[in-house]
């Protein structure tokens, strides 16, 4: 800490003005999973890997000398080798059934949310009357709805798509109207400075401006998607890999569980990533 | 055609001694020019009964203290804010609008942070729905003069301040606006930096023959850069008095250690502070009646 204040270059007036300049545009740092760190060097990516090995190579190790038994934790080994064999017979229908609930209802979910911030923003007192209901929408799990959309729709796919746009929508709807409010006077008055429409400025100006909380809300909404498409799987129905959670479990063949498991993390990283690198190529002017 | 009228001026500028050159023809005309803002706490009176006219190639600088509404009376010249009384005409057409021959150079540069320097240019392109084709070879030249060849594809972010403003200069005369309103636009710039702008806006300017309406808070600036200044009032901004500036052209940066320039930054001062010039010199010409 000391050091690295004595490494700085005492320029704290101006960096404190530059601070404030970048405070009235840097809102989506907020959330740390938009700006997490990386390994930067090949030598802290080799210090990550360790750690990873360390941590399965102890667990495969402790599950040997203190003989726990498989139903309560597998070998990692046994894992990977269930992982690895099942994958394509056994696993990858119901991959295929949750990522395709996900799309679907993440798709329409963010479709709507994204439109309806772009137009509420535009009216204040519209957003006020509508922004405690969409609290309301984030703030309530729906996964509790599932039950009832089951029993009205069967058990299906449909209720879990609807559960998946239900719980992502609102929450892209309200990191995008955050976007969008951030209104920069002096730029919308640039391009009215052209003569631009509504329209242009909405375009030109509001949306890139937008950008980087839409990616956010994007990416926080896709995270919510998923966990809600596990959750409705396992609520009832025959496939998706919520419902194979319940299957493996209940037939205690833990490698195959924790396979499943291993598939979500991989499920739930791919989407992080992937809004990474968008928000690294659409937003990366905010950095 | 906008060029036309402007080459006229021109021929008249680059006289060694122009002294009191004739007045070209009036390009721009403030007319009665009232402005109150309606805020929270009440209504703000930023203008009060302004006249001015600004003839064809001139350079007019705006100063006053801060709050007098000289930005008000620029942003109402752009068309961007609506008067509450009175008028403000280009070639005896009232602005009523944003116009496109109108060009606003804004505090802070004002570039778009997602777009680089090159994209930036090419914003009043995009709006305007020009193509930027048969302009290309012009803002290439203009990129080149203000010394930004080479760095065409970087952010906004990764160019110093000086830089960015020159980016704007850029952007704005990309499509050859007649007139250019600057609304302090080195106000955030270092003394070295504003300096090396206020050279590069003269070079400009002597080289274009636009018209040019700059608002500051600096008097050396102003005088360095104006053939006159116009001071205004403490709010409501009214007009104090118009000083005439007849330094030769191109003017230096040792001009403004000179007991003459000195003076006249004393005088403008003065007037600023007191808000009416207690000098003996005969009224400026060029002041609408009323």
């Amino acid at each position: 800490m000391a050091s690295e204040l004595r490494e700085t270059i005492p320029t704290f007036g101006q960096k404190q003005a530059a601070d404030e300049r970048a405070g009235q545009v840097d809102l989506a740092n907020w959330s740390a999973l938009s700006n997490a760190s990386f390994a930067k060097s090949w030598a802290e990516a080799a210090v990550i890997a360790l750690v990873a090995v360390i941590i399965v190579g102890g667990a495969e190790l402790a599950v040997i000398l203190f003989d726990i038994k498989p139903y309560i934790f597998p070998r990692p080994s046994a894992i990977a080798t269930a992982l690895v064999t099942n994958f394509p017979t056994l696993f990858w229908p119901h991959v295929q059934v949750t990522l395709y609930e996900l799309f679907v209802g993440f798709g329409i979910g963010a479709a709507v949310g994204l439109m309806l911030a772009a137009v509420i923003t535009q009216f204040p007192f519209v957003e006020k009357v509508i922004t405690p209901y969409i609290l309301l929408l984030v703030t309530t799990p729906m996964i509790a709805l599932v039950p009832l959309l089951i029993l009205n729709l069967g058990f299906t796919s449909t209720p879990r798509i609807i559960a998946v746009a239900l719980a992502s929508g609102p929450m892209v709807m309200i990191n995008s109207a955050t976007g969008f409010r951030r209104t920069d006077l002096a730029k919308i008055a640039l391009a009215r400075s052209y003569g631009a429409s509504t329209f242009q400025i909405f375009m030109k100006v509001r949306f890139p401006l937008a950008l980087p909380m839409i990616i956010v809300g994007l990416m926080v909404g896709a995270i919510f998607g998923l966990l809600t498409a596990v959750g409705a799987e396992m609520v009832g129905g025959k496939d998706g890999l919520g419902n194979q959670l319940m299957f493996w479990s209940s037939m205690v063949r833990m490698e195959n569980f924790y396979a499943i498991i291993a598939l979500l993390a991989i499920i739930g990283v791919s989407i992080y990533i992937a809004f990474y690198w968008i928000g690294k190529k659409w937003a990366s002017w905010q950095a | 055609m906008i060029h036309s009228q402007a080459g006229v001026v021109d021929s008249s500028r680059h006289a060694p001694e122009p002294g009191r050159r004739p007045l070209p023809s009036v390009k721009m005309t403030v007319d009665h020019a009232t402005k109150a803002y309606k805020t929270a706490s009440g209504a703000v009176h930023a203008l009060d009964d302004l006249s001015l006219e600004i003839g064809d190639g001139e350079f007019v600088c705006i100063v006053g203290p801060s709050g007098c509404g000289k930005s008000t009376l620029l942003w109402a010249m752009s068309g961007l804010h609506d008067l509450t009384r009175g008028s403000v005409s280009l070639d005896n057409v009232p602005v009523t609008g944003p116009r496109s021959e109108i060009g606003m150079i804004f505090q802070d540069a004002n570039l778009l942070p997602w777009r680089n320097l090159w994209q930036n240019i090419h914003f009043p392109f995009e709006i305007k729905r020009i193509n930027p084709k048969p302009y290309a070879g012009r803002v290439r030249e203009l990129i080149a003069e203000v010394g930004l060849t080479g760095f065409e594809t970087k952010m906004p972010r990764e160019l110093s301040g000086g830089m960015q403003q020159r980016a704007s200069i850029v952007r704005c005369l990309s499509y050859d606006p007649a007139v250019i309103l600057m609304d302090e636009p080195f106000g955030a710039l270092d003394a070295f930096t504003r300096d090396e702008m206020n050279l590069l806006i003269q070079k400009i300017w002597m080289e274009t023959g636009k018209t040019i309406i700059f608002v500051t808070h600096n008097v050396s600036e102003a005088i360095f850069l104006a053939d006159r200044v116009v001071v205004l009032t403490p709010r409501p901004g009214r007009l104090a008095h118009i000083f005439p500036i007849n330094l030769p052209r191109p003017r230096t940066i040792e001009m403004t250690f000179t007991p003459e320039f000195i003076a006249r930054v004393i005088e403008i001062k003065t007037t600023i502070e007191t808000g009416r010039f207690a000098g003996a010199e005969p009224p400026a010409p060029a002041v609408a009646p009323g």
